[in-house]
């Protein structure tokens, strides 16, 4: 069954200058039960777009989209307080640091239980069993302590576990994280990316992870879309991305990662992601394309079909080769 | 030469006394304990640890920023622990630094011109046309346009950004370049970019790199010589080959194991470490790992292990040492 179902999904920022569109016709769909990374660099419109969904953004964004469905329903045209009936219900979300999204001047126990008595409408004593008891499913040791502790009290990765019990206290049917573990150590990344695969796995919600390491993509996604610059330029399943990338952009960024160097000279991308007032004519990656041609530089390419990722490019890459490129079957 | 050795540390230590209020005295805190390395030109060491291991400690050591409270620290020569004041100021310019944050190490209102050409300004007397010059010089050979000399900092982006603090720390022309996670604030695409610059850079101007970060991807692909450390303690120390082929430490086993590999599929040992850096303030007896250590035993909880030799690399670790005796 098809939990989320996004097409076409436009955001418009209007700015002192003009409008800014961050995220431009992106279409997502997450079953339940997936697992769907989105990657791309910072400036890809990925975590707007996220935001969007939630309705987060603040009255200066305009989002539109052709459909966009959350269980059946539009969740673009609920009124506030139909939202509010979702979100933190069926709909949660995480954020990247932990510090700084948990309220510093109130417990940690009263911030969890908050979302329990708005949502399940739980006594205090079942509200506060219930605290413990995802406290203790995220790993937190001594979690009756725990409860009457403030945020500064823990540590980094301790704070992002609250995040998670939090955003999993309702049983949520889809969770979305952004960037989960940038502001984490390693061994701590470890732990999380473990704890939430786990849960992802015990009960059954979809996951939407919003990452820029395709090392954690690697070993936790199913599916994988890539964004640049508000766009997304492809989605394949993990396995097939790694092994043959469609577009020219996943290559250049794949072979940029220095795990894959077989040289002390990276394989870089030239330039920068171009931002609101650079943005080219055609494709939007041709200036920082080895492989653009004049018809990039001049018509914004159409997604190719299903089976080469629906990758947004005039020569999508066919096992490593442009197909029908000028400067025939080019090695990417 | 270019394999001159340009610093020496031995048993390098920094411990701050943090005040527990009028009733109690002050507690140690051991932000360093103990660390052994040299430097030589055109080499890399990295220094690789999670937060609170002492990395930036060392950093503030070796660019001469605090002093030492142990050990000894010698840079082109020169014994740095009680040195007196005009010998720190003539060895200062020869060990320069790069920030994490290329958003925060640059001065808003100053123009790239003026921020490059401030270290020649504060430490040598080139008057003003020679100092633009060499300023222009330099953003050229970091990839930066001439126009840019005129701009300031918030018109760049984080790449360009880095490339203008690797600038300004290569204006006076130093021996050592200490870099404190240079690449970790950057995204994929522009982290290829900036490490392929201090590739070049390294080769043109003979630099040592101390070359500090938490990925061990980039390690890997950057550094000649790896020191792992743990709360103040390098527990491994080895060669890049040696240490991602053969990693001996249970930590460093753990620190690799924990890093995500972009390879769908892999199945790979997890060593997945239970619990968090205990506080450095109060380290748990003995070995400072042993509460996260897979294979502590009693001897790790009661006696602290040293730094030895086993072949090819050093590690401190009893379970090793034990090993290597017994065989």
């Amino acid at each position: 069954m098809t939990l989320l179902e996004i097409e076409n999904l436009t955001v418009e920022f209007a700015t002192a200058q003009g409008a800014f569109r961050a995220v431009d016709n992106v279409s997502v769909s997450v079953d339940a039960g997936d697992v769907l990374a989105i990657v791309g660099e910072s400036g890809s419109g990925k975590s707007v777009a996220m935001l969007a969904i939630m309705g987060l953004l603040p009255w200066t964004a305009t989002v539109t989209a052709d459909k966009a469905l959350f269980g059946g329903r539009d969740i673009l045209k609920l009124s506030s307080r139909q939202r509010r009936q979702v979100i933190g219900k069926d709909l949660t979300m995480i954020f990247q640091e932990p510090m700084s999204s948990l309220n510093p001047c109130f417990t940690v126990g009263f911030q969890l239980t908050e979302a329990l008595k708005t949502h399940l409408k739980m006594d205090k004593p079942a509200r506060i069993a219930r605290a413990i008891e995802l406290l203790d499913q995220v790993g937190i040791p001594a979690p009756d302590k725990r409860l009457s502790s403030f945020p500064h009290q823990l540590s980094g990765g301790m704070n992002q576990r609250v995040m998670i019990a939090m955003a999993i206290a309702c049983s949520p049917k889809l969770l979305i994280a952004d960037e989960p573990t940038t502001a984490l150590d390693v061994t701590i990344q470890a732990q999380i990316l473990e704890l939430l695969m786990k849960l992802q796995h015990d009960t059954g919600m979809a996951l939407v992870l919003i990452t820029h390491d395709m090392g954690v993509v690697a070993e936790t996604a199913q599916r994988v879309s890539v964004q640049y610059a508000g766009q997304k330029v492809e989605e394949q399943p993990v396995a097939g991305l790694f092994d043959t990338p469609h577009h020219p952009y996943t290559a250049a960024l794949l072979a940029a990662l220095p795990e894959r160097a077989t040289d002390r000279h990276l394989p870089s991308i030239p330039g920068v992601v171009p931002g609101q007032f650079d943005r080219p004519d055609g494709c939007l990656f041709s200036p920082r394309c080895g492989l653009a041609t004049d018809l990039c530089r001049q018509q914004s390419p159409r997604q190719a079909e299903a089976e080469l990722g629906g990758s947004l490019c005039h020569y999508p890459l066919v096992k490593g080769k442009a197909r029908g490129h000028p400067g025939s079957e080019v090695a990417a | 030469m270019t394999n001159e050795i340009v610093l020496k540390a031995e048993a390098l230590k920094k411990h701050y006394e943090v005040p527990r209020g009028m009733f109690q005295d002050a507690a140690m805190l051991k932000a360093l304990d103990g660390a052994s390395f040299t430097l030589a030109r055109r080499q890399t060491l990295a220094v690789v640890g999670e937060s609170g291991c002492g990395k930036s400690t060392l950093a503030r050591l070796v660019t001469m920023i605090e002093p030492p409270t142990g050990g000894t620290l010698e840079i082109g020569g020169n014994q740095i622990v009680g040195a007196d004041r005009t010998t720190l100021k003539r060895l200062r310019p020869k060990v320069q630094i790069v920030f994490q944050n290329p958003f925060g190490s640059l001065n808003p209102r100053q123009k790239i011109g003026a921020a490059l050409e401030q270290p020649l300004a504060v430490n040598t007397t080139v008057p003003a046309a020679e100092r633009r010059d060499r300023a222009m010089d330099m953003m050229r050979s970091v990839g930066l346009r001439p126009e840019h000399y005129e701009r300031y900092p918030h018109m760049f982006s984080g790449g360009q950004r880095q490339r203008i603090a690797i600038a300004r720390a290569l204006m006076l022309d130093p021996d050592i370049l200490v870099l404190d996670e240079p690449v970790s604030a950057l995204d994929v695409s522009i982290q290829a970019q900036v490490l392929n610059l201090l590739a070049d850079l390294q080769e043109r101007h003979d630099l040592a790199y101390l070359f500090i970060s938490h990925d061990l991807s980039v390690v890997k692909h950057i550094a000649d010589e790896v020191m792992v450390m743990y709360l103040g303690k390098p527990v491994e120390q080895s060669s890049r080959d040696e240490l991602f082929a053969n990693p001996r430490h249970p930590y460093t086993q753990a620190l690799l194991s924990a890093t995500p590999v972009p390879e769908p599929g892999r199945k790979k040992q997890r060593t997945i470490l239970s619990g968090e850096l205990p506080s450095p303030i109060d380290p748990p007896p003995g070995c400072v790992f042993n509460p996260r250590c897979p294979i502590a035993f009693e001897r790790c909880r009661g006696e602290v292990p040293e730094l030895l030799e086993a072949d090819r690399t050093q590690v401190a670790c009893h379970a090793i040492s034990q090993t290597a005796i017994a065989s």
